[in-house]
C-alpha cells in the first residue's frame, strides 16, 4: 500500500529528521514556514490514500497513540482517532472531563500516568492555555497538541492551510502558498486558539490576514502578532479573498461579551449580501462546529463553489496522518529519522 | 536575660544622612550609641570589615512567616497579611500571629479589614489592635463595595491606622491571569486592561481625600496610577506607595514559555509600565519595597499558566534587587534602606528600620558588591518559586541581629 504514495520530493526540505527537528507539535508559533509547507507536503499523500475504498496502512502498527481530551471534542477527537487507526496505530480514547481532572498535581501525575503505560504518541486537548506544554515536559513520547485553552490549535491551522490550498489549485490558481491573499478571520478572536494558530500559519504562508471583532471579543496587541483589527466587518470583508469565520465560545467567556447573538448576527454574521463585499468567489471557512444563523447563514455555509467547510474535516485526517507519522518516524527508526542515524540517508 | 554589650566596629553605617564610618553599641537589646563612638571595655566586638552597617529590613505585606528566607535576606520584621487560613479577621488569632516569630523575628500581623476577607461586613478592627495588629489590610483583593471602603476608611482614620490596600479593579481584572498586551495575546492567557490599576486607585484616594485617613497601597505597577499617586500626594493627600521587585525588574515578556513563577498579582506588566514605577521609585512617588513574600511548591505551580496560584518567593531576592537601583544610579544607598527599612516601619509605627539611639537593635551587615545566583532549587525559603531565577546579583547579608542578638545565617 505504502509503496503507492507519492515519494517525498527530493530536494525540495531538508533531508530526512532536518525537516522536521520537533519531537512535538505544540504550537505553529515554534515552526519554521519551511516545516509547516513540510507537514502540508507530507498530508497530499494521505489526502489521496484517504479517498480510497481501503484506507488502512500498517504504517504505525503497533504503536499505540493515547488522546487524552481534557475538554469536551467531537471533531477533532474523532478525526485523530480515525487518523490514527487507518495508520495502523492502536488508539485509545481517554475523556477527562475538566472538571475532574484539574486541580494541584492531578494533571501532572495525569501525565505520569499514562506515560507509564507507554504510549507512542498522546494528543492532547486541555481547556488552559500552556497545559499540553506543560504535560508534555512530563512524558517521554511525541505530544501533539489538539488545542490548549485560548493558545493555540495547530493542526487546526494546518488543516486550513491545506484545504485552502487545494481549492486554489483546484481553481487553477495553484500556489504552494498564499502570497497576495488577503484573508479575514471574523468572530470571537479573544478567545480562539483556532485564530492564533491560523493568524501565524497563513503569515507564514504569505497571506496577509485580518482579524474582525467587537473590542469585546478582540485581543489586546494583536497587531503585534501581524493582523491588522476590524470592528468593521463590511470594511473587513471588502477585497478579502477568503473569510473565515470563527463560532462564539461562550464556555470561555467570563462574564457578558456581547448583547445577544441575534445582535452578533446584525454586526457580525456573514450574510450572502455581506459575502458580496468580498471578492468575487471568495472562499468560505469555518473550523466548526457552526452557528448556524449566528456567525454564519446556511445560504454561505453551503455554496458549494465558495464554501470548503466540508474539504476542512477532509482535510483534518489527513493532516493528522501526517503528524502522527513525522513525529513517530524517530521511534519507528525511518532511515533518516533515527537517533543516531546521518541525516543524509533519507533521500 | 541580660546581653552582653555589643559594638559593631570597623563598618560603613547606612543612615539617613549617608553612608560614613562609624560605630554602633548595642546595650540590652537597643541601640545605645551610634557614629563616631569606640567600643568599651567588656563589650563584645564584631568586626565589620568595612562592610555596610544597616537596620534591619522591615518588609511590609508578607503571606508567610518563613524564617530561614527573611533571615537570609536581612529581613528581622515583616507586615503579615491578613490572607491566612482562617484570615486574620479575629483578635486571638492577631495574638497568636503577633507571637509567632519571637525571638529572632518579630511578625506585625496587618487587622483583616472585613470579615473573612470578603470585603462585606468591617472586622473588629480596634480589638486586633489592641491584640498587636500593626495596621489594617485588604487583603490580596480589592473591598469592590465602594460603600464598605467608605466606612472603613472612616474607622481607620478614627483609629489613625494605615489601611493597607490592593489597588485591582475586580470586576474588570475578573480571572485574569496576565496584562491585556501582545504577551497575553500571543499565550492565549485570559487578560485585563491595566486600567484595572487606575480605577480602583482613583477610588481609594478619593475617599483617603475624603476621610482624612491614611491609606497605603502595596503595588502600584501602573504609569498612570503612579500618576495618580504623583498628584495626590502634592495634594497632601496622605497616600504612600509601595512595590516589589518583580515590577521593577520584569515586564510581562517574564511570562514567556508560560513560565508559572511569573504568575504574580497584579500582573506583570508592560516594559513601559517597569521603567515608569524605575522613574517613580527614583523621583519619591514610591516609599516602600517589599518582598510579597509569597512561597508556593509544586501544587500551587506546576500547572497551567492561568490555574497556578499567584505570588513569588520574594524574602530572600529583596536586597540584592532593591541594589541594583543603588548601582544604577535610580537611588542612593539611604533611600534604599528608607525604601526597605526606615518607611514600613514608620507606617507600621514601630521603632525600627533605623540605626537610632532608643531603637530595637536589628541590624545587618551587607556585603553590597558580593556576587551570587539566585538559584531556583536552593532557596532558603519553603519554595522556590522566584522569578529571578538563574539570575546573577549582588549584595548579600553575611551577618544579622535582631534585638541584639546574633542570628546564625
Amino acid at each position: 500500500m505504502t509503496s503507492s504514495l507519492d515519494p517525498i520530493a527530493s530536494g525540495r526540505f531538508p533531508a530526512g529528521a532536518l525537516a522536521f527537528p520537533h519531537r512535538d507539535l505544540i504550537a505553529i508559533s515554534a515552526l519554521e514556514r519551511h516545516e509547516i509547507l513540510y507537514l502540508l507536503q507530507e498530508a497530499e499523500r494521505w489526502v489521496t490514500f484517504n479517498r480510497q475504498p481501503a484506507k488502512h496502512t500498517d504504517t504505525l502498527s503497533g504503536l499505540t497513540i493515547i488522546n487524552a481530551f481534557f475538554e469536551n471534542s467531537t471533531r477533532t477527537l474523532v478525526s485523530f482517532e480515525i487518523a490514527g487507526k487507518r495508520l495502523g496505530a492502536d488508539v485509545v480514547n481517554m475523556h477527562a472531563a475538566t472538571s475532574s481532572v484539574k486541580k494541584g498535581e492531578t494533571l501532572i501525575d495525569t501525565a505520569m500516568t499514562l506515560n507509564a503505560m507507554r504510549p507512542d504518541a498522546i494528543v492532547i486537548r486541555h481547556g488552559a492555555s500552556g497545559a499540553v506544554r506543560l504535560l508534555a515536559g512530563k512524558v517521554d513520547c511525541p505530544v501533539l497538541n489538539a488545542g490548549d485553552g485560548q493558545h493555540e490549535h495547530p493542526t487546526q491551522a494546518l488543516l486550513d492551510a491545506l484545504a485552502l490550498r487545494h481549492k486554489l489549485r483546484e481553481r487553477g490558481e495553484g500556489a504552494e502558498d498564499f502570497t497576495g491573499l488577503t484573508i479575514t478571520i471574523c468572530g470571537d478572536i479573544l478567545h480562539s486558539r483556532v485564530a492564533r494558530s491560523n493568524i501565524l500559519c497563513l503569515q507564514a504562508m504569505g497571506a496577509s490576514v485580518r482579524v474582525c471583532a467587537p473590542p469585546s471579543l478582540m485581543p489586546e496587541g494583536i497587531e503585534a502578532m501581524g493582523a491588522q483589527p476590524f470592528h468593521d466587518f463590511d470594511a473587513a470583508l471588502r477585497g478579502a479573498d477568503v473569510v473565515m469565520m470563527l463560532r462564539l465560545q461562550n464556555e470561555r467567556m467570563d462574564g457578558q461579551f456581547i448583547p445577544s447573538p441575534r445582535e452578533f448576527r446584525y454586526l457580525f454574521g456573514l450574510t450572502q449580501e455581506r459575502l458580496a463585499l468580498a471578492v468575487d468567489d471568495a472562499i468560505v471557512m469555518h473550523p466548526g462546529p457552526m452557528n448556524r444563523g449566528v456567525e454564519i447563514d446556511s445560504n454561505v455555509a453551503d455554496l458549494p463553489e465558495r464554501s470548503i467547510i466540508t474539504a476542512q474535516v477532509e482535510m483534518g485526517v489527513a493532516i493528522r496522518m501526517a503528524c502522527l507519522d513525522v513525529l513517530t518516524r524517530r521511534l519507528r527508526g525511518v532511515p533518516g529519522w533515527a537517533p543516531n542515524s546521518p541525516a543524509g540517508d533519507m533521500v | 536575660m541580660k546581653q552582653r554589650t555589643l559594638t559593631i566596629t570597623g563598618g560603613k553605617l547606612v543612615t539617613g544622612e549617608g553612608v560614613a564610618p562609624g560605630a554602633v553599641r548595642c546595650v540590652d537589646g537597643l541601640i545605645d550609641a551610634v557614629g563616631d563612638i569606640a567600643a568599651q571595655d567588656g563589650d563584645e566586638i564584631f568586626d565589620a570589615g568595612g562592610k555596610l552597617v544597616a537596620p534591619g529590613l522591615v518588609d511590609l505585606g508578607v503571606f508567610a512567616i518563613d524564617k530561614p528566607a527573611f533571615h537570609f535576606g536581612g529581613i528581622t520584621r515583616a507586615g503579615l497579611m491578613p490572607d491566612a487560613d482562617p484570615p486574620l479577621d479575629h483578635p486571638a488569632r492577631v495574638r497568636f500571629a503577633a507571637q509567632s516569630g519571637k525571638p529572632d523575628f518579630w511578625v506585625h500581623p496587618l487587622a483583616a479589614a472585613t470579615a473573612g476577607l470578603a470585603g462585606e461586613s468591617l472586622s473588629e478592627i480596634a480589638l486586633m489592635r489592641e491584640a498587636g495588629a500593626k495596621a489594617i489590610a485588604t487583603g490580596r483583593k480589592w473591598i469592590a463595595d465602594s460603600g464598605v471602603m467608605l466606612r472603613l476608611m472612616q474607622y481607620a482614620a478614627m483609629l489613625d491606622m494605615v489601611v493597607i490596600a490592593h489597588a485591582e479593579d475586580s470586576a474588570i481584572a475578573g480571572n485574569a491571569a496576565a496584562t491585556a498586551g501582545e504577551m497575553a495575546t500571543r499565550l492565549g492567557i485570559p487578560s485585563a486592561p491595566k486600567q484595572a490599576e487606575t480605577l480602583a486607585l482613583a477610588r481609594d484616594i478619593a475617599l483617603a481625600e475624603m476621610t482624612g485617613a491614611r491609606l497605603h497601597v502595596r503595588q502600584i505597577t501602573t504609569a498612570q496610577g503612579l500618576a495618580l499617586v504623583r498628584e495626590a500626594k502634592a495634594r497632601g493627600v496622605g497616600i504612600t506607595a509601595g512595590v516589589t521587585p518583580a515590577h521593577f525588574m520584569l515586564s510581562d515578556l517574564a511570562m514567556a514559555e508560560f513560565r508559572t513563577f511569573a504568575r504574580l498579582s497584579p500582573p506583570l506588566r508592560s516594559e513601559e509600565d517597569r521603567q515608569a514605577v524605575i522613574a517613580a521609585l527614583g523621583d519619591g512617588t514610591i516609599d516602600v519595597v517589599s518582598s510579597g513574600h509569597d512561597p508556593r511548591g509544586p501544587e500551587d505551580k506546576n500547572l497551567p499558566f492561568a490555574d497556578a496560584a499567584s505570588g513569588m518567593a520574594g524574602a530572600e531576592t529583596l536586597l540584592a534587587m532593591v541594589l541594583t537601583l543603588v548601582r544604577d544610579e535610580v537611588i542612593d544607598m539611604p533611600r534604599a534602606f528608607a525604601l526597605m527599612a526606615q518607611n514600613p516601619a514608620q507606617l507600621l509605627g514601630v521603632e525600627a528600620g533605623a540605626l537610632d539611639m532608643g531603637a530595637e537593635a536589628d541590624i545587618a551587615i551587607i556585603d553590597a558588591e558580593a556576587p551570587w545566583v539566585v538559584d531556583s532549587r536552593k532557596m532558603a525559603a519553603s519554595a522556590g518559586n522566584t522569578p529571578f531565577d538563574r539570575q546573577p546579583v549582588q549584595g548579600r547579608v553575611t551577618a544579622l541581629w535582631k534585638g541584639g542578638a546574633a542570628i546564625a545565617l
